[in-house]
């Protein structure tokens, strides 16, 4: 055939081969559909994954004691925990520092519960601490004040630390951040880092300006240990600040000048401040992230060789994790106990009536939750409809009414009420493809009921078993408001663990690592429920 | 038309049947007047005589039937007033049927002919069984309703409601409803917030929804995975993360921190219900509308939407119920500028337990009705409009 020879490429109507031409309609199809889905999924990332990835940054997250107390993280690394010593006093001076700034921005008692949640006790610490550290190193003030009252003059003071361009723009409106200078910073680096976070503090949090206020005490300690360590800083300097430095250089040395320690300023405040305990917690998590919360919630703590489990009658978290599945357990058996002869009825009955029996489990699957809940409040509590019931016929005693509510079984009910038709409908679906005629056969081959049922129809309806069980096994674990309401202390789930620690003892850390936890196992199976149903397949009514 | 011929059971099965039965209801009856073995003596005896007595008078059912009823309603009376009235009067009419059932072997009539008497015995437990699992699943929905028109501030039911007393009647947690701040507030919050979280998911979901159903899509299955996983990460975990970063940037305790929030969880019920329409849309149609000259738009809206449109108003109805229904993250998102029915309903349920909770509950499930029955009128017309007859 002499048309057909011809080997070059098959062309389309424009002339482009046919091959890159099919592959460019693809590629527009491909791209149609992703620019159809890009707004949904862009939404979904944005008020949704993040949130969730918020949430998974927030178990490791520990920033908050690195950042309101630098200086004395930095000085704790060299600190041995296990010593069985408070740590020197140099520690203490940079614990200071931080501690009058932090108390300043009023954020030290935010670390303090921080802390608190791992060393109980901590908390208190830190309260006391920040009332009074704006005293420490008074006796300094007093005597740099004594020896020359210039010292406690804002402009004597920017003229030692400040840069002299900032100095020049400093005093009105709008102005610029603190800036120290060069020279000042590196002759006397303590006192020039204290000056300096005391500036910027008063700028940012009362709106006030370095020039006309005068430092608080601690400004001062960093003075007299800058200038005990160099006595020749004043030679970095010119004029009055020079001479003033000399001057306060020389009274250092001389026997009547007073020092303190800061230590025991701070034993005297709280005595636990010498506990190694609280330096131990301090250094521990004085990293920017931690594995603590997660340890924490698998109810470790961190001890002196490494994570340890902590004492017995601290573990709550395991006991609750346990429970949560254990009862979700069996709330998806009683689900499966009950969902099956009902799947199995409605598949089986003709349509007509399926229909309206049908009705029965779709109104509780359309009523809201919590109206739902609070009719099983209605029913189960000691003088509810039920306990009524029982009374009337004489079963239990008008003295002696069942306690169903607020309990273990308060919730199983409830839940199993709440999540059978989550266990029906697709239990409903994959039977209603059971030919009925498989079954007819078995019993005419000679089988029992109970054999023909047992090793013909069960095997073929167990996919909707799995279906059902996973579904309501992945609602049941999570489930917050009917534990909530009818579980009382003893029916309550590690849902309301999470909320209790977001909202009243604002341990979001914590809450944040048992939501990973949780969330972790949620996926796990609906992975498993993926590969074995498919997402595709998830039916509504 | 019987599937198999039967014939009238003698006496004898027919009286120890029903002495079985009246055994069972005499125990309960007895236990509340004091001895329940004498209830039990009593009433299989009662039944086993009018067993053996109807077997042989079937030809007068009828008459009988109303006799019977009528003398239980009236001995009911004499026990026990009213209530007792209807329950002898409930009581009546089964023993009637059921003694008649029996006799006349009408119980077979529908069961296949080959069956043992142990096989029918089990078919009928079981039916038993199940109709006790469907009372389960709707009597605590049913209860709430009566309670709901409660006079007292009681959650139980009081003498005068079991006497059937109007003065035990009221409307007054209705009015209560209507009239109340706090819950007009809280009507008012709900109705503000679904909608808009409603038309979020609808607007976004139906795109998504048909871009997913295109024949070539890269990496569909993590995409699906994705958009449904609001459904599944449990509500707690969403709420905690969503808490953690609103409050962040701020749209913490907003309206439209709670419609954004909302809008996400309802999401998954779109893209479920509008995939599955799509499922059986016939793609030559757009074709065919492409062909004689309709532009992309004009046949999304005059072919393609039209033909969906059942689905994507079934997954809005159920984006709506998601955000009228949902507690868990309004708790946290929200602040108590938007306090929703559910979470009134919830702290209502928590501290101060008032029955007006209850008639919240029956106007809801009244909403609930209502809505089933448009999603599943909805259902059959999308079906028949794919050609698929509706079961």
């Amino acid at each position: 055939m002499s048309d057909t020879t011809d080997t070059g490429p098959v062309l389309a109507a424009d002339g482009t081969p046919l091959k890159r031409s099919l592959a460019r309609a693809l590629r527009m199809q491909k791209m149609r559909a992703l620019a159809l889905i890009a707004p949904l999924l862009l939404f979904v990332l944005l008020t949704f994954i993040l949130p969730i990835g918020d949430m998974l940054f927030r178990s490791v997250e520990n920033s908050i004691v690195s950042e309101t107390l630098p200086r004395t993280t930095a000085a704790v690394q060299t600190y041995d925990a296990d010593g069985g010593e408070a740590p020197p006093e140099s520690t203490f001076d940079a614990l200071a520092y931080d501690l009058v700034v932090a108390a300043e921005k009023k954020v030290h008692t935010r670390v303090g519960s921080r802390l608190n949640y791992e060393n109980a006790g901590i908390s208190s610490l830190f309260r006391k601490a920040g009332r009074k550290v704006d005293d420490m190193g008074e006796v300094y003030l007093d005597q740099f004040v004594e020896l020359d009252p210039a010292w406690e003059e804002p402009q004597a003071l920017i003229a030692l630390f400040a840069d002299p361009s900032w100095a020049a723009s400093a005093g009105g409106e709008d102005e610029p951040r603190f800036e120290y200078s060069s020279a000042a910073a590196e002759v006397l680096p303590g006192a020039t880092d204290a000056y300096t976070a005391w500036a910027r503090t008063i700028q940012t949090e009362d709106q006030d300006s370095p020039t006309k206020e005068e430092p608080w005490a601690p400004v001062y300690m960093a003075l007299y240990h800058d200038l005990a360590d160099n006595p020749d800083a004043a030679s970095a300097f010119e004029g009055d600040t020079a001479a003033r430095l000399a001057a306060a250089a020389a009274a250092i040395q001389s026997p009547e000048w007073q020092t303190m320690s800061t230590r025991d300023a701070f034993v005297d405040i709280d005595e636990d401040w010498a506990d190694p305990e609280v330096w131990r917690t301090i250094k521990t998590y004085s990293s920017k992230y931690t594995n603590g919360y997660f340890l924490n919630a698998a109810d470790f703590q961190k001890g002196h060789d490494g994570p340890e489990l902590r004492p017995e009658l601290q573990r709550i978290y395991g006991t609750l994790f346990l429970r949560t599945m254990i009862m979700s357990l069996a709330i998806t058996v009683s689900c499966i106990v009950l969902g099956y002869p009902v799947a199995w009825i409605l598949a089986n009955l003709p349509s007509r009536t399926a229909n309206v029996l049908m009705i029965l489990v779709l109104l509780p699957f359309w009523t809201s939750l919590l109206v739902r809940t609070s009719a099983w409040k209605v029913m189960l509590q000691q003088q509810g409809v039920i306990n009524d019931v029982l009374v009337w016929l004489g079963i239990v005693a008008d003295n002696d009414r069942l306690v169903m509510i607020n309990n273990q079984f308060g919730t199983i009910v409830a839940m199993t009420h709440i999540l059978l038709p989550f266990m029906i409908l697709p239990m409903y679906s994959v039977m209603q493809t059971i030919n009925p005629s498989y079954l007819r056969a078995a019993k005419s081959l000679g089988a029992t009921n109970w054999t023909a049922f047992w090793r013909v129809y069960f095997p073929q309806s167990v996919p909707g078993i799995g279906a059902g069980s996973i579904l309501v096994f992945i609602l049941a674990i999570g489930y917050y408001i009917t534990p909530e309401l009818v579980g009382g202390t003893k029916g309550v789930f590690i849902s309301n663990r999470i909320a209790f620690h977001i909202s009243q003892s604002l341990n979001w850390g914590l809450a944040a690592a048992l939501g990973t936890i949780l969330l972790v196992v949620v996926l796990l199976l609906y992975w498993a429920y993926d590969k074995i149903v498919g997402i595709d397949n998830v039916k509504l009514g | 038309m019987a599937l198999t011929p039967v014939q009238n059971q003698t006496p004898a099965f027919t009286a120890a049947v029903a002495a079985g039965a009246g055994a069972f209801f005499g125990l309960f009856v007895g236990t509340a007047q004091g001895s329940g073995f004498l209830g039990l003596i009593i009433g299989a005896v009662l039944l086993g005589v009018l067993g053996f007595v109807f077997t042989s008078l079937t030809a007068q059912e009828k008459p009988i039937r109303w006799a019977v009823l009528a003398v239980f309603a009236v001995a009911g009376f004499f026990v026990g007033g009213f209530p007792a009235l209807v329950i002898g009067a409930l009581f009546g009419w089964f023993t009637g049927w059921f003694i008649f059932w029996l006799a006349t072997s009408r119980y077979r009539a529908t069961l296949a002919p080959y069956l043992t008497p142990g096989q029918v015995l089990w078919h009928y437990s079981f039916r038993v069984i199940c109709g006790a699992i469907f009372v389960f699943l709707i009597t605590p929905i049913l209860v709430v309703m009566p309670l709901s028109f409660n006079a007292e501030n009681f959650f139980t039911f009081t003498p005068e409601m079991l006497r059937f007393d109007p003065e035990g009647y009221s409307l007054k947690h209705y009015r209560d409803f209507f009239t109340n701040a706090d819950w007009q507030q809280a009507l008012w919050n709900s109705l503000s917030i679904a909608p808009m979280a409603t038309l979020l998911s609808v607007g976004f979901g139906t795109l998504a929804a048909i871009g997913l159903s295109q024949p070539h899509v890269p990496f569909r299955r993590a995409i699906m995975a994705i958009l449904i996983s609001p459904m599944i990460v449990p509500l707690i975990i969403s709420a905690a993360g969503m808490y953690f970063f609103y409050s962040r940037i701020g749209l913490q305790g907003t309206y439209f921190g709670v419609v954004l929030a909302h809008a996400a969880l309802g999401i998954p019920f779109v893209i479920i219900t509008v995939t599955a329409t799509l499922v059986g849309f016939d793609r030559s149609l757009t074709r065919a509308a492409a062909n004689m000259g309709a532009g992309p738009v004009t046949t999304f809206f005059r072919v393609q939407m039209p033909l969906i449109l059942p689905g994507v108003i079934s997954g809005g109805l159920f984006a709506f119920i998601t955000s009228f229904d949902e507690v868990v993250v309004v708790l946290f998102v929200g602040s108590a500028g938007q306090k929703t029915l559910p979470w009134q309903m919830f702290t209502g349920l928590r501290e101060q337990i008032s029955p007006t909770i209850l008639a919240v509950a029956t106007i809801l499930v009244v909403i609930s009705i209502c809505l089933l029955t448009t999603v599943e009128m909805l259902r059959r017309r999308s079906e028949r409009l794919r050609g698929m007859s509706p079961s």
